[in-house]
């Protein structure tokens, strides 16, 4: 045991005594969250809109009345027919239209219940999400307005049409994702680079020689990089709570258990790598192509995978980013327990034992 | 010398598919001697050593590593060897003291020996100035001698010494050598291998390996007057010459 302790803290020394390793243990997480964070920020101020307005009449000029007077959106333009839309949309400023149809008030008098559609442009989706609700929320207001006088129940359709981007992939999507390429790629690349530079300065053979177990030493190398990954983490969920509004509706304690899976895997990955290769270049190039693109690609949160050719999907499969992609979701955004994600908890922690044996194996093959 | 035999091999062999690179060598080696392992890069030293230090399984033939077994006892060879590689294999990024306490640490010395050990350590090489400087500014001379002391820091009955004064200077060297006579003079083995044939004179006996094999065994004086040759190296290129393995 005591072995064990003067090992780690000697991996301690390691990463705490060279600036570079700190750098991309520390700095790419945070840098990552804050570039993804304001690229992606949510709020929404005097957006320009547009309204064709073929009703008008009481209804909806009471409802633009509504609209005018919120910060939220400044009307640029009243246009004639949805032909205009389009074309102002491809101009690129306004975000969002609102269309009434020549017989909206009619229609709400006479069968209480009528149609408004909204129209966003959804290549920034997280905007365009946030327009729509605003918008539809003027609208139920006026709704309300209408129904104080009225006994009869009343009802205003929005019909929302999110065009240019419907799958609608936003900062609630991202978090998760970075996470996933946050953790894998630091546990990836940091372990296999700490071992394989071990083989490289020759410290290897001597840590071979001597009586401390061969698997002692893999697992005081995992260690310390371990429970940096958890602080990372930690960092990571701070910000991204704090600053990016990002919801967390579940359970800390599964969220931590579930990313301590991914860490895992990521280290058996990162130290079957190492037991592969002979140089630090060679470790870190296996490491980052091998990392960096499937994880950004297959994971989810950029790229939806539905959308993927088959052989893509099947390959998703095998990407731990996907399984712990879709556990965080479920916990932070939905607040779902363990029963409704065991299934992905399982699958992540099946390819940690496998990864983990093999790399025991190869770690051991090498002594022979 | 005392007669006690710390190493004894008999036809140790190793093979990599066809390619022999250990053939069958049989020798003895007793304790506190100055044991010099010589021959051409490529001649099969690494392997040989690899194979007695436990780091490689030999294809077959014997040997007894401080009287145990170097199949079935490897991890009581283990805690009675000293092993010093031809790279310079301390950590860079620790400072001498942290060395010291990290390789007596995975030996498993206590906290006491620990600090008695490093005390005495720092003092014989009088780097107490250094001792808290990181061992990776400290010059090349001075590396090899710490890495060497920490090498010995659990007493082993034998220590392996895999070209330790490569791209060192002639008094370094010869400060080097006066450790390991030191060394020797406790009673620990040194098995060394090296390319210089000055040191293969302070040996009190050398092997010369040639293509795999074992070519020649004794004494510098011995081996001298047996090849009619004035100095080891002359005995070296007699030896060598007959090789048919390229260096590589």
């Amino acid at each position: 045991m005591k072995q064990f302790f003067t090992f780690v803290r000697k991996e301690f020394y390691h990463v705490f005594r060279d600036p570079k390793t700190l750098l991309l243990l520390f700095g790419m997480p945070i840098a990552q969250i804050i570039l993804f964070g304001f690229a992606l920020t949510n709020e929404v101020k005097n957006s320009k809109i547009v309204i064709a307005d073929y009703a008008k009449d009481v209804a909806s000029e009471r409802i633009i009345e509504k609209i005018e007077a919120t910060k939220s959106f400044e009307i640029e333009q009243i246009l004639l027919s949805t032909k205009e839309i389009e074309e102002t949309f491809k101009k690129g400023k306004v975000k969002l239209a609102i269309v009434f149809p020549a017989t909206f008030n009619s229609d709400l008098s006479h069968q209480n219940k009528t149609q408004v559609q909204i129209i966003a442009d959804a290549s920034d989706p997280n905007t365009a999400t946030t327009l729509t609700n605003y918008a539809q929320s003027i609208i139920m207001s006026y709704q309300r307005e209408v129904q104080a006088m009225n006994r009869a129940p009343l009802q205003i359709n929005t019909e929302i049409r999110m065009i240019y981007n419907p799958e609608l992939k936003g900062a609630t999507n991202f978090v998760p994702g970075v996470m996933a390429l946050v953790l894998l790629l630091i546990c990836v690349l940091m372990t296999s680079v700490s071992i394989v530079k071990e083989k490289e300065t020759g410290t290897m053979e001597i840590l071979l020689v001597s009586p401390m177990n061969p698997l002692l030493v893999i697992v005081s190398k995992a260690v310390p990089y371990f429970l940096l990954s958890i602080l990372n983490l930690t960092v990571i969920l701070v910000l991204s709570i704090t600053m990016m509004e990002m919801p967390m509706n579940g359970n800390f304690l599964l969220l931590y258990f579930a990313s301590s899976l991914l860490i895992l895997a990521a280290l058996s990955l990162g130290l079957l790598i190492s037991n592969s290769t002979n140089t630090q270049q060679e470790a870190m190039l296996i490491s980052l192509m091998g990392m960096v693109i499937p994880t950004m690609m297959l994971t989810g949160f950029l790229f939806p995978l539905e959308n993927m050719p088959l052989p893509l999907q099947v390959m998703a499969n095998i990407m731990p980013s996907k399984w712990y992609y879709i556990i965080v979701k479920s916990i932070m955004i939905k607040g779902l327990g363990f029963v409704a994600i065991w299934k992905e908890m399982s699958i992540l922690l099946g390819m940690t034992i496998f990864l983990l044996t093999m790399s025991f194996k190869r770690f051991k093959i090498r002594l022979a | 010398m005392t007669a006690e035999k710390v190493i004894s091999t008999d036809r140790l062999t190793k093979k990599f598919g066809d390619f022999v690179a250990a053939d069958e060598i049989s020798f003895d080696v007793y304790k506190g001697e100055i044991f010099g392992f010589l021959g051409a890069n490529g001649a099969g030293k690494t392997t040989a050593i690899r194979m007695l230090c436990g780091l490689s399984t030999p294809s077959y033939g014997e040997a007894t590593i401080a009287g145990f077994d170097i199949y079935k006892e490897t991890e009581k060879i283990k805690k009675n060897i000293g092993y010093m590689s031809q790279k310079f294999s301390l950590y860079e990024d620790l400072t001498v003291l942290e060395n010291i306490k990290f390789f007596g640490g995975i030996y498993g010395l206590s906290d006491k020996e620990l600090k008695s050990k490093s005390n005495q350590l720092i003092e014989t090489l009088g780097m107490s100035v250094e001792a808290k400087k990181l061992v990776g500014s400290l010059p090349l001379g001075w590396k090899q001698k710490l890495a060497f002391s920490v090498a010995i820091i659990h007493d082993p009955k034998i220590v392996f010494l895999d070209e330790p004064t490569g791209g060192v200077d002639p008094v370094t060297r010869r400060q080097f050598w006066d450790l390991i006579y030191k060394a020797s003079s406790q009673g620990i083995t040194i098995f060394v291998t090296t390319h210089y044939m000055d040191e293969a004179e302070y040996c009190h006996r050398i092997s010369m390996m040639v293509d795999g094999k074992i070519k020649a065994l004794d004494t510098p004086t011995n081996l001298k007057d047996q090849y009619h040759a004035n100095s080891m190296d002359d005995v070296f290129y007699e030896l060598a010459r007959g090789a048919k393995r390229k260096a590589d």
